[in-house]
């Protein structure tokens, strides 16, 4: 198990490496004249070369990049272009914002779609039509126009939760509550309809296992042929749904904080992809990377221990 | 938000293998066309792209004309759905902006087909060192999230709906290689690929003509799951502020609807709606078309695969066309009878169709089973012999039907004449204790989750109530029973730890430990070696007569039938064709099916060889009804 995790957690660090390589490499030379760009049209050339000289633009990229990841390593991310505040700074400060509701969104999503999934799975009838047509509802929007809906109708038309949510934690559990609850609901309705759907799936395909009729002929009962085979099967299954899930959440959610004003990860790289703002682009897509790998990770580390067959091979 | 863009990809597909895809394509059509969803999907999707193609026809106004003293205004006979806050006319905006979006997606699927798909057929056709790098390259770009991709795009190229769409097509181009790698891998090794090889055909035609005809039906599935994904993510993009603002798309006018949410939300409900539309038409043919395709297999496979997984499965409500009145109380059964172990009367089993009809796969059979003896059954696949058998056993799929006839065992019915299903109450009672179970195939049998001593101990100590050490003790004697050198070591093994017949093994192991009455073993030798074969059989029987129980054996091979069995009976479409002591039959079999059968297998061949069955006509149906009422005579 120890073998297989430093596997698993090697293979991460190339993924990393590799995506950084090529983020690096799209956005310092895609992206034309970056010193241009800050200083406006009426920069002289002087100005210009003092300005790529002093961001170490006129170095080779190859060296820009060693110097880039050197300092990364040593948790170094370099510094906004516009507002000179270091990048790991200002993750530092917006990462649990973010983080809090992308949690918030996954734990209530996997036990509302675990739930509904499997009684659609079990029950079929009524509550299977449900969730068929609520993965077509769910499909059909997008989570960011649910999030514009619910602004203008629960927030501002009706004045039931606060338009925009920039109350920290501070303020008090309850007004903090609240004003996480629209952004949240937003990120998982689509999570939920289509979650559901999958893990329906998941455990139909179990139910029709061989082994599921042999239980049966065991004289093993239904409830724990449920609880005790089906699901664990279906489990993993149901991990990687979740996982993939979490993974385009961390995109969603960009949007959702920007609908919401919230202070988390949205504003700082839509506000740095509009002004070219590199080094925190390149950090957001760093932290970003690391989040997904890590989920991979433990996801894996689910499956291991679920599945012996993983586990020993 | 791309939250279903990569939950497409592992979505399982239906791939109708084996099809030639010319006659799937035009029964998928008609299906589809009779599927109310599938053609409101079509008409919608069809609205909207002439809407689209017409936009510089219909569009009253240019996409950035702006009337200045005409802003957020109400809808009225110039603006008929209003304007925005720079006075630009929202119908018109609307009209172009399915233009462009339409158009966005269309080039993301084709991005993402260009490349999913020959890599998909590369890695799936010649696997090996291409597959590893495809695999490793689609493991990277899975784990990225669309709109950070997206913005990182933004950031070197500027605002243009072509770049984004591009990379997010390469992004999402996985969905294509998964899906075309699966499908050429259940192809590959399929004989008639093999045949093409063989006659000569270059590696390029097989795969043209025989591999793409299989996965084009899910790729249309696909393209419009990833159009409609497409959509969603740009228009997010656009949203953000990010898109070309010289151009009028439905995620500017959204965010220019939601900047002005406070003095005319109207703003946002058209691009809105236009959205949900575009998307939900999308999603809805997807579903439509998949269920066209679903529906064709699961007729075909029915009989093997049991409940319908698809959303029109219905198992549930589906009522018997000729629904029979169900009496009260169970009824003691037929006097004289109650001494047979089982007795099978006129049984008929059945599945409800789309179409109302009910499709019978057993029908009019009869036939018992003493303390003591192996009742052999045999027909080739599709026979209903194993339909017969899971009636029995009260585990036939959910949407079965039991059509005709009744079931008794140890003289009470399990289904009593008139009830339209077995009753799980009464049978799971009986499950375990005292009808068990032998299956096919060893491996699939056994949940590879558990260990070995698990699957053993469990139902002991449901069943019999005895405790798990004492259980134990007994699965261990069991596998030493069944000829399981070290019962330790497999008692602590995983399933995919020990090999096939040591599985069976397993199984049989199970079927007994609870010392039943009845047996029935689903052809319990097909999946095994021929060595192996002969040592299941020595051990079936050995067990049989030490514990005096009934077995019932399915198997489609005469040679079991003479090795093991007191009387057999023989099946062929869901009929009872012949039934004798295995003496007579074997000797002197009256029916010229029979004969055919014993024939296919007494020329040498091997007993796995499939029989061609002769044409199901009026002569053959009424011998097999005369045949099927032939049961009482008295047997040897």
């Amino acid at each position: 198990m120890i073998k297989f995790i430093a596997k698993r957690l090697g293979s991460g660090v190339v993924v990393l490496f590799v995506v950084s390589v090529l983020t690096f490499t799209l956005l310092y030379t895609a992206s034309g004249s970056i010193a241009q760009n800050i200083l406006g049209d009426q920069a002289t050339p002087e100005q210009v070369a003092a300005k790529e000289h002093e961001l170490g633009l006129d170095q080779p990229l190859f060296t820009r990049y060693f110097s880039w990841l050197g300092d990364a390593l040593s948790g170094n991310l370099g510094a906004s272009w516009f507002t000179n505040e270091p990048v790991a700074n200002s993750l530092a400060t917006r990462i649990p914002v973010t983080m809090t509701m992308v949690f918030a969104a996954m734990i209530l999503i996997a036990i509302c779609a675990a739930l509904i999934g499997v009684a659609a799975a079990v029950r079929r009838g009524w509550v299977d039509r449900v969730v068929q047509i609520g993965a077509i509802i769910g499909d059909s929007i997008p989570g960011y126009v649910i999030g514009v809906f619910l602004v203008t109708i629960l927030a501002i038309q009706l004045g039931m939760f606060p338009a925009t949510s920039t109350i920290s934690p501070e303020v008090g559990p309850e007004a903090w509550v609240v004003s996480m609850t629209l952004p949240v609901i937003a990120l998982l309705i689509n999570g939920v309809t289509g979650g559901a759907q999958q893990i329906r799936s998941a455990v139909i395909k179990q139910l029709e296992r061989d082994y599921v009729r042999t239980l049966r002929s065991r004289g093993i009962g239904e409830r724990e042929i449920l609880f005790k085979h089906v699901l664990r099967s279906a489990a993993p299954a149901g991990l990687t749904v979740l996982s993939l899930q979490l993974i385009g959440m961390l995109g969603g959610v960009v949007i959702i904080e920007q609908i919401f004003a919230l202070p988390g990860m949205g504003p700082l790289a839509v506000a740095a992809t509009g002004q070219t703002d590199l080094p925190v682009v390149m950090g957001v897509v760093m932290y970003t990377v690391v989040v997904v790998i890590v989920v991979n990770l433990l996801v894996d580390i689910l499956n291991g221990w679920l599945n012996p067959k993983v586990r020993v091979s | 938000m791309s939250d279903s863009v990569e939950t497409a990809a592992v979505a399982p597909s239906a791939l109708p293998t084996g099809q030639s895809g010319t006659v799937v394509r035009s029964t998928v059509m008609r299906r589809l066309l009779k599927n109310p969803l599938g053609i409101a999907s079509l008409v919608i999707l069809t609205t909207i792209a002439l809407l689209a193609i017409l936009a510089p026809v219909l569009a009253p106004f240019e996409e950035n004309f702006a009337n200045i003293s005409k802003t957020l205004a109400a809808p009225d006979s110039t603006n008929i759905l209003g304007t925005d806050s720079a006075g630009r006319d929202t119908w018109s905006r609307l009209l172009f902006g399915a233009q462009l979006t339409l158009l966005s997606a269309l080039l993301c699927a084709g991005v993402a087909i260009a490349i999913g798909l020959p890599a998909g057929l590369i890695a799936g056709y010649y696997a090996g060192r291409f597959e590893a790098v495809s695999n490793w390259v689609v493991s990277i770009l899975m784990s990225l999230p669309g709109l950070i991709v997206l913005l990182t795009i933004r950031a070197a190229f500027g605002p243009s709906v072509w770049f984004s769409m591009i990379a997010f097509g390469i992004l999402i181009s996985p969905s294509y290689f998964r899906l075309t790698r699966a499908a050429v891998q259940s192809v590959r090794n399929e004989l008639y690929v093999d045949a093409a090889r063989v006659s000569g055909l270059s590696d390029l035609s097989i795969v043209a003509r025989h591999i793409f005809s299989v996965v084009r039906a899910p790729i249309i599935i696909q393209t419009a799951a990833i159009a409609g994904v497409a959509i969603a993510i740009q228009s997010g993009l656009e949203f953000l502020g990010l898109g070309d603002p010289t151009k009028a798309t439905w995620g500017v006018m959204l965010s220019e609807g939601f900047k002005n949410v406070y003095l005319t939300p109207s703003l946002l409900l058209w691009p809105a709606l236009a959205m949900a539309l575009t998307i939900g038409g999308l999603v809805l043919l997807g579903n439509a078309i998949r269920d066209a395709l679903e529906d064709g297999e699961k007729i075909k496979h029915r009989r093997k695969r049991g409940p319908a997984s698809g959303p029109s499965g219905g198992s549930t409500t589906a009522a018997p066309a000729k629904a029979r009145p169900s009496r009260k109380s169970v009824a003691a059964v037929e006097h004289g009878t109650e001494h047979h172990l089982v007795k099978v009367t006129n049984l008929g089993v059945g599945y409800p169709q789309a179409d109302g009809s009910i499709k019978k796969v057993v029908d009019n059979v009869s036939f018992h089973v003493d303390r003591g003896e192996i009742l052999g059954i045999v027909g080739e696949s599709g026979s209903g012999k194993s339909q017969t058998a899971f009636s029995i056993l009260g585990l036939l799929p959910d949407n079965a039907r039991i059509v005709a006839g009744s079931i008794q065992f140890d003289g009470n019915y399990t289904v009593a004449p008139g009830e339209d299903r077995v009753s799980q109450e009464r049978l799971s009672k009986l499950r375990g204790k005292r009808i068990s179970y032998i299956p096919q195939e060893p491996m699939s049998n056994l949940d590879p989750a558990f260990t070995i001593g698990y699957q053993l101990v469990t139902p002991m100590v449901r069943v019999l109530g005895i405790s798990k050490a004492e259980a134990r003790t007994r699965a261990l004697k069991l596998l030493t029973d069944v000829g399981i050198v070290n019962p330790e070591r497999t008692f602590n093994a995983y399933p995919h730890e020990v090999s096939g017949g040591m599985a069976q093994r397993v199984l049989i192991a199970g079927a007994i430990s609870c010392e039943p009455d009845l047996v029935i073993a689903d052809e319990p030798t097909t999946a095994l070696d021929v060595t192996v074969q002969a040592d299941v059989l020595d051990l079936l029987r050995e067990l049989q007569q030490r514990l005096n129980i009934g077995v019932i054996l399915v198997t489609h091979n005469f040679g079991v039938v003479a090795d093991l069995c007191d009387r057999v009976a023989v099946m062929q479409n869901g009929r009872l064709v012949e039934e004798g002591t295995v003496r007579e039959i074997l000797r002197n079999p009256k029916e010229n099916y029979t004969r055919t059968l014993l024939g296919s297998m007494l020329e040498g061949k091997t007993p796995m060889t499939m029989l061609v069955s002769p044409p199901e006509g009026p002569v053959a149906h009424g011998e097999a009804s005369r045949h099927a009422s032939a049961e009482k005579e008295p047997v040897a």
